[in-house]
């Protein structure tokens, strides 16, 4: 059984096999690479070259014309990733510390306070890193905060999220651990493209860039969601809340925000 | 001969323990997403459980069969005691330890990211070891079955290749080669991410990784039960294997064609030119073929053992074929679900077609019908013909056998058909949640009860499995005699070397995969901008 040989043309098996096999490749290939996308009206190709790139996936250039539509306002400029900002230094933090002095008359000078002003102690750095750049860069428009954000330099802002995020977060005067969480918090809604709250701002999952919501007052959430939903506020990246809020009813914003301002 | 039972037992009972368990979870799984159950659980455990029962049921349970089957063929059908002994033991040994090792993770909820893995989603780096160390131990598995068959040919050059061996084989060179893909992901891709060296992942690029194990790990499930379909049913029903040229071809074109065709599953997946999917869309209608040939040679040669019974008639046939049998039962069953699994194949596999039941419960449903069904219905029937002779005790209960077949297969039916028709509809699968209060989910309500009660049978099934196989462990002793597979009609004495070797269907497989691959991966890999900030999964809050 071993002197007949297997690689060679006087073995039948060999030559059917090879040539069966590279004439379905072939001729797959002609059809899937040329044929199907020169019929295809919509694809505009220019020659078979244009048709094998374009059917092979070679990256093609967006035609110039017309271009891009720009939005008439800014968009955030950040870019999140999970490990962002995750492991301050402390002189960094210290620093913050320092920067901070000029936040307290809103924020508290631990980062808590009663204002309706967001309880910053405890925040995620990065999240309090975003909403100051999206300030200095005018994504996101706020007649206070605008301002201050204005004349912060780079360091800044990472010094003042590196602080905030190393305060304690401080029980809410509000706290209510066993108030049920709102449907919309657990399930979502997903006919409307709800996902769970819990999905990215904690309980189920955090996402990168998702603020800790428990202890935040009530009304500012609410005031939030209200400008997501309205277009007022328009920083988050990919109108990942904008899609949310609108599709969110009034009663459902306010048992979030009821919810959320009740949690530790 | 068997020499090595233990190591043979070894291998079935772990498969079994950790099927029974995956088991519980599945049926779990329905229930908790079904509308016979109020909303009161972390969606979090649901996703826990699928990552759980998906790597349980995917990487460990049908490795394990295809090892331990493979050991009983090498022995029993080449005649002499496995070379290697220790090897296997030590390549079972990093199956057990990876199993665990990736599921301490999954349980703890730091990886649902689901078998798939599901880049740029990242999971606990200690799952994916041990899904490597599983792949590993197989890889020992795949150069033991090599080594003995080129041991046995040397020492045998006059005589071809037994047919189960040889299918054995086939299927070990099948894995081999397949697992590349994935442990190509896991190993470059996803654990530098898992481990914390990088913090962006090339998504798309893994998934095509991925896909290039994601098909042909499935007819590597299927191996072991083509060869029961070959090798043991002709036997087990008192007739002879119609062809065993058709049979070795049949193996041969799963080793050739079931590589490059796994981008039918990216069909919605920008990553990969259009071109590239209808060419695998074109190597996936062609691995039908080996399908429709064993359909054919497996009817026939239980044609012929029902007319040596008696049988006769244009179909009169089927009824002289020996029903009370379970090996029987168990093919006829199994070809049944394969039917309606590989029609809804032929519909997955279609570019447009697709577009209608991409990503729904359809493909749950699909997979489940043949995997769950065709598939496993046949280990059940290879762990019933194999028991006596590994335990020296007999499995008597026939009626017991038959029901716990019987079941199984009427509980597939009834959890895949609903899941089918709710994939029509738009059901979107691998959820935790479906408010069926909602008047557009409402009309999938039923069904998806309906297919709660299918997952039930299953387990019961499944429980009548384990009360046969323990009860079979404390029956009396008695002598099996030499364990045997089915001999063709026609005994092959000489045949062509192409029939009775691997080297040139290698090399095909190997060439198509390139033609097939090499230009979407090299061009994903060229690219710098297709990396996306991985998503940990159960980071620290």
């Amino acid at each position: 059984m071993s002197e007949q040989k297997l690689f060679s043309f006087r073995n039948p098996w060999f030559g059917a096999s090879v040539g069966v096999s590279g004439a379905i490749a072939v001729l797959a290939a002609l059809a899937g690479l040329i044929w199907l996308p020169m019929v295809q009206p919509d694809l505009k190709i220019s020659g078979i070259w244009d048709a094998i790139c374009s059917a092979a996936g070679v990256p093609r250039t967006v035609p110039r014309s017309g271009g891009a539509q720009q939005p008439d306002f800014k968009t955030s400029n950040v870019v999140m990733t999970s490990q962002m900002l995750t492991h301050p230094d402390q002189v960094s933090i210290g620093r913050g510390a320092t920067l901070a002095q000029r936040c307290a008359i809103c924020h508290g000078p631990q980062g808590v306070s009663d204002a309706n002003s967001p309880n910053l102690a405890g925040q995620y750095a990065a999240v309090t890193y975003k909403e100051l750049n999206d300030f200095k860069a005018g994504a996101r428009v706020n007649a206070v905060m605008s301002p201050f954000a204005a004349n912060m330099g780079n360091r800044d802002m990472l010094d003042l999220a590196a602080y905030y995020s190393f305060l304690p977060r401080v029980p809410s005067s509000h706290l209510n651990d066993n108030a049920p969480a709102p449907q919309i918090v657990i399930t979502g809604a997903p006919m409307r493209n709800i996902a769970p709250c819990g999905a990215c701002h904690g309980d189920i999952d955090i996402k990168a860039g998702s603020p800790w919501l428990g202890g935040q007052s009530a009304v500012y959430i609410k005031a939030q969601l209200k400008a997501f939903a309205s277009g007022g506020r328009r920083n988050d990246i990919s109108q990942q809340m904008r899609n949310i809020a609108r599709q969110m009813t009034a009663e459902e914003i306010d048992a979030v925000a009821l919810y959320y301002e009740a949690q530790p | 001969m068997l020499i090595n039972k233990r190591l043979i037992l070894a291998h079935f009972w772990l498969a079994f323990v950790v099927f029974g368990l995956a088991l519980i979870l599945g049926a779990w799984q329905m229930f908790v997403r079904s509308p016979l159950n109020a909303w009161h659980f972390n969606p979090e455990l649901y996703y826990r459980s699928v990552t759980a029962h998906g790597s349980a049921m995917g990487y460990v349970f049908p490795t394990l069969i295809a090892m331990g089957f493979g050991y009983a063929i090498t022995e029993s059908a080449l005649e002499k005691p496995l070379i290697g002994t220790r090897w296997a033991w030590a390549g079972f040994a990093l199956v057990a330890v990876g199993a665990v090792v990736a599921m301490i993770p999954v349980s703890i909820g730091l990886a649902s990211v689901l078998y798939t893995f599901y880049p740029p989603m990242v999971g606990n780096p200690f799952y994916y070891i041990g899904v490597v160390m599983v792949v590993v131990g197989s890889w020992i598995w795949v150069a033991l079955m090599s080594i003995n068959l080129s041991i046995w040919k040397r020492e045998n050059p006059e005589r071809p290749v037994p047919l189960a061996m040889f299918a054995n084989v086939a299927g070990s060179y099948l894995w081999g080669w397949t697992a590349v893909g994935a442990a190509l992901e896991i190993i470059f891709l996803i654990l530098p991410v898992a481990l914390g060296l990088k913090s962006t992942i090339d998504a798309g690029l893994a998934r095509v990784f991925f896909s290039w194990t994601l098909h042909a790990i499935v007819y590597f499930w299927l191996i072991p039960t083509y060869i029961a379909y070959y090798t043991i049913f002709p036997r087990a029903i008192g007739g002879r294997l119609y062809s065993d040229a058709m049979a070795r071809i049949s193996f041969i074109l799963f080793v050739v064609v079931a590589m490059p065709i796994g981008m039918h599953h990216l069909f919605a997946d920008p990553q990969v030119g259009a071109g590239f999917k209808f060419m695998h869309s074109v190597f996936t209608g062609l691995v039908a073929l080996p399908t429709l040939l064993t359909v054919f040679t497996i009817c026939a040669s239980a044609e012929i053992a029902s007319r040596l019974r008696g049988g006769s008639g244009a179909f009169g046939w089927v009824r002289a074929l020996p029903w009370q049998n379970p090996i029987m039962l168990a093919t006829a069953l199994s070809l049944v679900m394969l039917g309606f699994g590989g029609a809804g194949g032929l519909i997955n596999m279609s570019y447009q077609l697709d577009a209608s039941i991409h990503n729904t419960q359809w493909i749950t449903g699909h997979f489940h019908l043949i995997f769950g069904g065709a598939i496993v219905i046949m280990y059940f029937a290879i762990a019933y013909d194999l028991w006596p002779h590994l335990t020296g005790r007999a499995l008597e209960n026939f009626g017991l056998m038959r029901a716990q077949l019987w079941l199984w297969f009427i509980g597939m039916i009834v959890t895949t058909f609903p899941w089918h028709y709710v994939g029509i509809l738009g059901m979107p699968r691998r959820m935790a949640f479906y408010d069926y209060a909602n008047p557009a989910i409402s009309p999938q309500a039923f069904s998806v009860a309906i297919s709660t009660v299918g997952g039930l049978i299953l387990l019961i099934s499944g429980v009548l499995f384990f009360v046969v196989l323990i009860r079979g462990q404390m029956a009396h002793r008695s002598e099996a005699g030499a364990y045997r597979f089915s001999v063709p009609v026609h005994m092959p004495e000489r045949i062509p070397v192409a029939l009775n070797s691997f080297g040139l269907w290698l090399a095909l497989m190997v060439g198509l995969t390139v033609v097939n691959y090499g230009y979407p991966i090299g061009q994903l890999l060229v690219l710098k901008e297709t990396n996306v900030p991985a998503v940990y999964v159960g980071a620290s809050r």
